[in-house]
């Protein structure tokens, strides 16, 4: 008896995709082939099983599709081979025998994603490939999120397996030692699946793929492979609490609602509490890393019910230990904005100047636009519009240039010079 | 992150078609191979060539909203004659890519150096989070 295919089921087969990657890999010993062939086997069932309905044993049906691809090419392989060499040998004491539903390794999954966010790989290439091996998504689903064509998405998921394979990697877990050396990229790699699901899902690209909500699947299934991992649980809490607030970030034309503008009833209440009751279970575990405090950060935004309710000082605090955990110049940046919320602007003005000395963000459009913030802040007209208008030349972000530039204009409207 | 890589031809010494059949034919060569290495590193979004600029037509709305066009546009020293848009890792590599254009080669096999122009390409709202 079959089931049918339902709005459940799509999702059911990603689930399956690493598992059935897992052993044909296992059984293959040969990771690149495999994962192409799992390709198609998730090709055949997206084709057949809406059709068909479900197969009683969906995993097993996989595992066998993608098997005999194999299969059918190691045979192939070796009668050239054999052509060649003018040996005759039994091909099928070579292929192995598919067992349905056997050898299944619930660390396949954990393995594959280290595997992907390799460090050997670029963050394109392993983003691409651990959306399609751990992610269970087809090249053309990845291609059309990414917006690039699909021929280009396959150029660089092959690539990604050719480095994989170059670097010698064997598929096993890796020790504990080395998943957590490694498990910094592997999280790196999630968190920027996320960003780009986040910062381009609006209105006019509704036919794309939800990045965010893969990557919220995927670091879902990593904190169920790593259960005691506080930086995974901080992961998963940072991405819920940001998630919430995206009904609330754009306008009706797209057009970007600052977070103390934004609409809060329209903030997702579930995946806030979700989010807090994860950071609250990560931070007792005692080690804070650099996913809980930004989580945490977001949760006391997400926790105010108005702007004004803001716990600024909290805010400060956290940032003041997220630069001892993770310094960078963004970090200082955001810092600079806290303090000028807790001890007025002039305090954050002059906390930006030791960015401007720092150089890394000294032509980076974020320092303008807080720099021009804060200059309203404090009353300097004419030194804000500048600002404003120096970030929107800098800027790569349609939505962001044009929220600058109404800035620039409305302040000139009101205080002209 | 996307880039566009602008090849800008000088007007008066485009005369591309007068070139020895060699030259002219380790050019093309060099341009299809440019864009294979583009599809095969996993960064190639489109690529297109334009006519040349004796083709080019000005064009202006007229009171009656209706298109007034001029001929091509002598003052101009320049004219954009393709482009390419990659989706790169860094903005380096696609000034590499660039530079690798503008060193196409020309008459005699010798690099062309043209000037080309790479500009990012917008996208849509930036990330919140750091």
């Amino acid at each position: 008896m079959t089931k049918s295919w339902d709005a459940t089921s799509e999702h059911l087969l990603r689930e399956l995709a690493p598992q059935v990657l897992g052993a044909v890999a296992r059984r293959f010993r040969d990771f690149s082939a495999a994962e192409d062939a799992v390709q198609e086997a998730m090709i055949a069932a997206f084709t057949q099983w809406p059709e068909g309905g479900i197969p009683d044993h969906p995993r097993g049906w996989l595992i066998q599709v993608a098997s005999r691809r194999l299969t059918d090419q190691v045979r192939s392989e070796i009668a050239r081979r054999e052509r060649e060499t003018a040996v005759a040998r039994e091909t099928d004491t070579v292929v192995p025998a598919v067992e349905i539903e056997a050898d299944m390794d619930p660390d396949d999954t954990l393995i594959l994603l280290f595997m992907c966010c390799h460090a050997a790989l670029t963050s394109s290439s392993a983003i691409a490939l651990t959306l399609r091996a751990v992610g269970g998504l087809t090249t053309v689903e990845i291609a059309n999120a990414f917006l690039v064509p699909e021929a280009t998405m396959a150029q660089r998921i092959s690539r990604a397996k050719q480095n994989i394979k170059a670097s010698g990697v064997p598929f096993r877990l890796p020790s504990s030692q080395e998943r957590s050396e490694r498990l910094p990229a592997v999280l790196h790699v999630l968190y920027l699946i996320f960003n780009e699901g986040y910062a381009s899902s609006t209105g006019a690209h509704l036919q794309r793929l939800d990045l965010a909500r893969e990557a919220i699947r995927l670091t879902r299934s990593a904190k169920g492979l790593l259960p005691d991992d506080s930086e995974v649980m901080g992961l998963l809490a940072l991405m819920l609490l940001t998630n919430a607030r995206r009904a609330a970030r754009t306008g009706p034309d797209e057009e970007l609602i600052p977070l103390d503008k934004q609409d809060r009833t329209l903030w997702c209440q579930a995946e806030i509490s979700e989010g807090v009751e994860l950071l609250t279970a990560a931070l007792s575990k005692g080690s804070v890393g650099l996913y809980q405090l930004q989580a945490a950060i977001a949760a006391v935004h997400d926790e105010a019910a108005h702007a004004e309710d803001t716990d600024w000082p909290q805010i400060l605090a956290l940032y003041e230990l997220l630069k001892h955990v993770a310094p960078s110049p963004m970090v200082t940046l955001n810092h600079a904005i806290a303090a000028a919320m807790v001890h007025g602007p002039s305090k954050g003005l002059e906390l930006l100047r030791a960015l401007d000395e720092d150089g890394r963000l000294a032509s980076h459009y974020r320092l303008d636009a807080v720099r021009a913030h804060l200059l309203e802040m404090v009353g300097d007209y004419q030194s804000s519009i500048k600002h404003y208008r120096i970030a929107a030349s800098r800027t790569t972000s349609i939505p962001e240039q044009n929220y600058l530039m109404t800035q620039a204009a409305r302040i000139a409207e009101r205080e002209p010079s | 992150m996307k880039y566009i890589i602008m090849m800008n031809t000088m007007r008066a010494g485009h005369g591309i078609p007068e070139w020895p059949q060699k030259d002219l034919q380790a050019h093309i060569a060099f341009m299809i191979g440019l864009n294979k290495e583009l599809r095969q590193s996993g960064e190639f979004i489109s690529a297109e060539g334009l006519s040349f600029p004796e083709q080019a037509k000005l064009v202006r709305a007229g009171k009656d909203g209706l298109p007034v066009t001029d001929g091509v546009f002598p003052e101009s020293k320049e004219f954009l004659a393709g482009y390419w848009i990659v989706d790169v890792d860094s903005p380096e590599r696609a000034y590499a890519i660039a530079a690798k254009v503008s060193a196409a080669p020309g008459p005699g096999g010798k690099p062309l150096n043209m000037p080309i122009e790479v500009r990012p390409i917008m996208s849509g709202p930036p990330p919140e989070m750091l």
